[in-house]
């Protein structure tokens, strides 16, 4: 296997050619924040969290999905990307809503973690309150859009490892949702498995694991 | 002959006011406890809704902690009255930081009329009446004036706030 040396903020680290810059920022101990990033999924680029600059690119890349080559050199914490990467996390908490405090996933949420390592004290841009539903249709899961930031983890999980896929995103822009099967009530598809695969990849508290019901008798997928 | 006493520092004028929120926060705020005794040596206490009777916030106010969110007319004019007569505005807790649950109300979709309809049904008050009119939106403190720090928690850790003021002081 071809080996490509590369420089991340003047580190000089070897990978495999062609691997995700990700794994070289990992080889050079620089952690990213990421959302959409799932090690055992195929990479999407969606969260733009692990942006960075490349020498020579017009723009800045997402190192989860820019291939690693020869003679590179990364900058990982420019003045630019620290804004940037504040100002998406900030994007990320307007769009939705995510009101902590009354969270299932207050304490152990990724977008949660990524605000705190971005610094954002407060969101500097205007909320927007979408009305949004819930989804408490499954026996076991519940889908709560409030908190669903379109990382499209579960879509991933659910298409890749369970085979299953239950989870698309419809309509575009602002008005993006994910939905269960035919845009059917997540407990009315009947290709889920009920294996909670998707719950457990959620970076949010979007889809949970329901605590008012009792986790037997099993009710069967 | 004993050695001269350092200059004593001066005493900071604290104001703490109470916007849209559950109070919560001045509660966290008196779980300070006995440290508040301590906190008396450094601080002159000069409009509170828990711990003074002024009815009229001051001029001169060194530290200003805010709690709540921006929710009705009253809300804003004492937001940027505080601002006005305050050097240091701190945001306390998540409803003045962010909003939190008192904007939940901003998810309605039909807006105020919505949230006054669904509070209140046949019972919304007139447009003449007393209560404070509320705002189209739920704004966090910074939206309206000008925020030095900010102190998120639902509420915050008492301890947290007292580490704040002890080190302001």
């Amino acid at each position: 296997m071809a080996v490509v040396t590369l420089h991340v903020d003047g580190m000089a680290v070897a990978v495999p050619a062609g691997a995700p810059l990700l794994q070289a920022l990992t080889a050079a101990g620089v952690t990213l924040p990421t959302l959409c990033h799932h090690p055992r999924l195929s990479p999407v680029a969606a969260c733009r969290l692990c942006l960075v600059e490349l020498e020579g690119a017009p723009r800045p890349v997402p190192a989860c999905v820019t291939a690693a080559a020869e003679g590179q050199r990364l900058a990982t914490d420019t003045p630019a990307l620290r804004q940037g990467r504040r100002l998406i996390v900030e994007l990320l908490f307007a769009e939705g809503n995510h009101p902590c405090a009354v969270c299932v996933a207050d304490g152990d949420c990724e977008l949660q973690d990524a605000a705190q390592r971005v610094g954002m004290d407060r969101v500097t841009v205007p909320y927007r309150h979408p009305p949004r539903q819930v989804d408490a249709s499954h026996p076991l899961f519940l889908l709560d859009h409030h908190r669903c930031i379109l990382c499209s983890r579960c879509v991933r999980v659910c298409d890749e490892i369970e085979g299953a896929h239950v989870w698309a995103m419809a309509e575009r822009g602002g008005r993006t949702r994910l939905i269960a099967g035919l845009d059917q009530p997540w407990g009315a598809v009947d290709s889920c498995t009920s294996c909670g695969k998707c719950v457990a990849v959620c970076p949010t508290g979007a889809l949970v694991t329901r605590e008012d019901v009792p986790l037997s008798p099993w009710p069967g997928p | 002959m004993t050695a001269a006493l350092p200059p004593a520092k001066p005493r900071l004028r604290l104001a703490t006011v109470w916007l849209m929120g559950c109070s919560g926060c001045h509660m966290a705020f008196l779980d300070l406890d006995e440290a508040l005794v301590s906190l008396a040596d450094r601080y002159d206490i000069v409009h509170s809704p828990v711990l003074s009777d002024r009815k009229v916030f001051p001029e001169g106010v060194d530290v200003c902690l805010v709690e709540g969110a921006v929710s009705s007319v009253d809300n804003l004019a004492m937001a940027r009255r505080l601002r006005l007569r305050s050097r240091l505005v701190v945001a306390l807790g998540d409803c003045a930081v962010t909003g939190n649950v008192t904007a939940l109300r901003n998810q309605h979709p039909d807006g105020l009329a919505g949230v006054l309809q669904r509070c209140w049904g046949q019972a919304v008050p007139p447009a003449d009446s007393p209560l404070p009119p509320l705002l189209e939106r739920v704004l966090p403190l910074h939206a309206v004036i000008r925020v030095d720090l900010v102190l998120p928690g639902c509420p915050p850790e008492p301890g947290c706030i007292g580490r704040l003021l002890a080190s302001l002081g």
